[in-house]
């Protein structure tokens, strides 16, 4: 049982498990309810649920799935890059299964805007958001429990819209878009793209904003309203505040894309002159306007992590974290930083050089407040008696690999070196390391952190382990050479490439499987967990886990806090 | 213990709305991808297109605002409970704010910048003979005629005043519900409502009335894209504040409670204000800035 120091929460020791899609328990059967908790083979409970904790799980199955599919669409990517030459879409592998060139580049964008609507948001606020936010800031449930739901059902709305424009007319003669995931026109335009598969990929994004503004919504008055008595702003756990800051970006950058997408929509179907030269419009206005909400996004996907972090380092370090209040302002810094810094990604677009100055100068600014947040987390771990779980690893893993990231992101902001390395690999090397090694290991440190929380089995420690170092492994492998290819001239989104790149593709390539072996034994983990069934304890982590969720037991009851806690 | 609920939070009841609401949007846009362009079996600008989607759409808004009223009057809505929604409505115009943000900005950059864009510097004219339109403000349109903007001082000058005067009214009929006299709130209220229809009514004259095509130049696109979009929005206040008005005809409604209202009043009250933004910086400062040159349209 926790020794939590901090408070007298209710719920203690009332083991109250439901199997949580994993049907190993019938706890509740001697319960003196005077209703019963729905069962886990229930559709209803899945399909109209109000449960946090439930829709928590929807959204991690949905990011599992969409996951996959991005996975995958990576993989035909590594598979042609291997080497030089068409290998796969070249209009006869597979029976030409994956069809030309132009195939090539409807997965790039596929692959892009999957991973960051449909992988990454969706685990990181709506699954561990919706599960963490409410345990942790001592709430029974989110604020409005049925917009909760229907942020999720939007999700799976959005992914058949995004899926179906792939099979569907996009450019003269082909399916699918391919004009990157950033939409530019006038290559997303009606010259580039006139077919039906943009008009998709549009309204897909529309969806999925308007789930986005409603969950952000939710999380926004649940945090702010629904705190246990005595919990001020001020002792709210990390990852409640990396949430609330995420979901005040989300409010205030996703309807600004909105407004940009239904420009691009009405240029291409109703006439209106936005980003059409011959009207007076200007292409480049949608890049600032997407670039408004582009940056703030990479910080919505990267600040969750950084609370998930803070939990698991002070956990596993036996202290709490350095610099309690330097952290949490530190992510309002970026968060409010990411607000004016957007044309960073537009240096080569013909801008006036002061502007450059200026977005070179406020870029290089938000270097301090994520370097509060690194070496407060160093600090943390400074002295502690460290154990080396496997969520540490990936915490570890994470705070290295950011690291990394973040150096090449200075480099980058220096806008007359991104005249040299724009659109090339450098700067996919420098964004995977910032998201595919760094937002997605907070991903799965959380998953190890809290597995025996929300699903009530131990996750066996040594696949973990396996997984973090393959996956360790294979995304270096992917995404270091990168940084090669990219100094060395080799320009993103591009099916093929001459000799000189090879060597350094290939290793990228053999990463690549690399890290499909890890994700493999991730799935292997989870079977394994879930047949052998050890039962999990409310708090595995001993006193190093201070928050409210391990003053409950793994899992939960299905309405906790019925009487709040007290929190001094 | 576990059956005591000692909170006053409200853990809703699983409910069928989320779910059929994401299936009929999601209905509704690939109806609507069918209109525009073919889509399956819907037909290129097939009127009846996002219609299926719309219609279950609206159906499970009564569904789910019915349910909302149905809490409500159990008694469901505790003081803490207010305070959240309280907080949703404001951060839902919050995001609505920042909608009319990406209008704006397009507005503002192309009148204000469109000479930095014209410049020699920064495009190459003698091979983009297109973008020698940048630099003047209103752009030539597509067929070669010049723009003709609104005289602000006419009908829009007009429609301030009428949405400033339903600002009024509204507030009227706030303070009468408060002060639990139902007739007065109920006439301050159909006024406001009248008032909005107005606005609707002359916005739809003016329009006629337009020198300039929507599809003809980025002036008259980032015009009537701003304008429709607030036009719209005052059509969904207007249906916001009709349904106050039935629910108090019905009886709901309490002196000291009654969100809806505020929603509404609030929701009216946003509207207004981003009509007077763009009444100054669309209408007025170009007028100003640009002079009245230009002969306004019909007149």
């Amino acid at each position: 049982m926790s020794s939590d120091p901090k408070t007298t929460a209710a719920g203690h020791g009332h083991d109250h498990g439901h199997g949580h899609g994993h049907g190993h328990d019938n706890a509740h059967d001697h319960h003196a309810h005077d209703h019963q908790d729905p069962k886990w083979y229930s559709p209803a409970r899945w399909l109209f649920s109000t449960n946090h904790k439930d829709i928590g799980t929807l959204y991690l199955v949905f990011a599992m799935i969409a996951g996959v599919v991005g996975f995958i669409f990576s993989g035909f990517m590594r598979a042609e890059l291997a080497e030089p030459g068409l290998q796969l879409f070249n209009g006869t592998a597979f029976g030409g299964f994956l069809g030309n060139e132009h195939n090539y580049n409807v997965i790039t964008t596929m692959h892009g805007l999957i991973m960051i609507f449909f992988m990454v948001m969706p685990a990181l606020i709506g699954g561990f958001g919706n599960w963490f936010v409410p345990l942790m800031i001592g709430a029974p449930d989110m604020a409005m429990p049925r917009m909760n739901n229907i942020s999720f059902w939007l999700l799976p709305a959005s992914f058949i819209l995004l899926l179906s424009s792939m099979f569907v007319p996009g450019p003269a003669g082909a399916n699918g878009f391919g004009g990157g995931w950033v939409l530019y026109p006038p290559l997303s335009g009606s010259t580039g793209h006139p077919g039906v598969a943009m008009d998709l990929v549009i309204f897909s994004l529309h969806v999925a904003g308007v789930s986005s503004i409603a969950g952000a919504i939710n999380f926004i008055v649940t945090i702010l309203n629904m705190r246990a008595p005595g919990m001020t702003l001020h002792k709210m756990p990390l990852f409640a505040w990396s949430v609330l800051i995420t979901a005040f970006l989300l409010v205030l950058a996703l309807p600004v894309l909105a407004g940009a997408l239904t420009m691009l929509l009405t240029d291409r179907n109703f006439g209106s002159k936005f980003f059409e030269v011959s009207g007076g419009g200007d292409p480049v206005m949608f890049q600032h306007l997407f670039w408004f909400f582009g940056h703030p996004e990479v910080y919505i996907m990267i600040l969750p992590g950084f609370g998930i972090i803070s939990h698991v380092i002070s956990t596993f370090s036996r202290k709490p974290i350095f610099g309690y209040l330097a952290m949490a302002y530190a992510m309002v810094a970026i968060g409010f930083i990411g607000f004016i810094v957007w044309a960073h990604h537009m240096y080569t677009v013909g801008m006036n050089v002061n502007l450059k100055a200026y977005f070179v100068a406020a870029t290089m600014v938000i270097a301090v407040p994520t370097g509060i947040k690194i070496f407060s987390w160093i600090a943390t771990m400074w002295g502690g008696s460290i154990e080396f779980k496997v969520p540490m690893l990936w915490a570890i893993g994470f705070i290295f690999l950011f690291t990394v990231g973040g150096v090449t992101g200075v480099v980058l902001a220096n806008a007359g070196v991104d005249h040299a390395l724009h659109d090339t690999y450098y700067v996919v090397a420098h964004f995977h390391y910032v998201l595919s090694l760094g937002a997605v290991f907070t991903l799965f440190c959380g998953w190890y952190y809290w597995f025996e929380k929300m699903w009530g089995i131990k996750y066996n420690g040594f696949i973990g382990g396996l997984h973090f170092w393959l996956m360790f492994i294979g995304s270096n492998l992917i995404f270091f050479p990168q940084h090669f290819l990219g100094l060395q001239g080799m320009p993103r989104r591009y099916v093929n490439y001459p000799d000189a790149f090879s060597e350094w593709h290939h290793w990228s390539t053999i990463g690549y499987w690399v890290a499909a072996a890890a994700t493999i034994v991730f799935f292997i983990g989870l079977l394994e967990a879930i047949v052998r069934r050890r039962k999990g304890e409310a708090n595995p982590w001993g006193e190093g886990a201070t928050t409210l969720e391990w003053t409950l037991s793994s899992p939960p009851p299905f309405h906790q806090y019925n009487d709040l806690p007290r929190f001094k | 213990m576990a059956g005591d609920v000692k909170h006053d939070y409200h853990l809703v009841k699983p409910s069928p709305w989320p779910l059929l609401g994401a299936a009929s949007i999601l209905a509704m846009m690939l109806g609507m991808a069918g209109y525009m362009k073919g889509l399956w079996f819907i037909p290129q600008h097939a009127w009846w297109g996002p219609l299926p989607g719309l219609v279950a759409l609206i159906f499970v808004l009564i569904g789910w605002w019915g349910d909302v009223l149905k809490e409500s009057r159990a008694g469901d809505h505790k003081e803490v409970v207010q305070i959240s929604l309280r907080y949703g409505m404001v951060l839902f115009i919050a995001s609505e704010v920042m909608f009319f943000v990406a209008w704006f900005w397009e507005f503002f950059e192309m009148a204000i910048y469109h000479t930095l864009r014209a410049n020699p510097d920064h495009a190459d004219l003698a091979n983009n003979p297109g973008l020698v339109g940048w630099s003047e403000w209103p752009v030539p349109q597509t067929d070669g005629t010049r723009v003709h903007p609104f005289d602000p001082f006419h009908l829009p000058l007009i429609n301030t005043l009428i949405l400033l005067l339903s600002g009024t009214t509204v507030t009227w009929a706030h303070h009468a519900l408060q002060a639990g006299d139902r007739n007065s709130a109920k006439i301050g209220l159909l006024l406001t409502i009248i008032l909005g229809l107005s606005f609707t009514a002359l916005q739809v004259v003016e329009y006629s009335e337009a020198g300039f095509g929507y599809d003809k130049s980025i002036y008259g696109s980032a015009f009537f894209m701003a304008t429709g979009f607030h036009g719209a929005h005052v059509v969904i206040g207007t249906i916001m504040l009709m349904v106050c008005l039935g629910r108090l005809m019905a009886g709901g409604m309490k002196p000291e409670k009654h969100l809806g209202f505020e929603f509404a009043a609030w929701y009216w009250h946003f509207v207004d204000v981003v009509w007077l933004f763009l009444f100054a910086f669309v209408y007025v400062a170009p007028h100003i800035v640009w002079g009245s040159g230009a002969p306004a349209a019909g007149h």
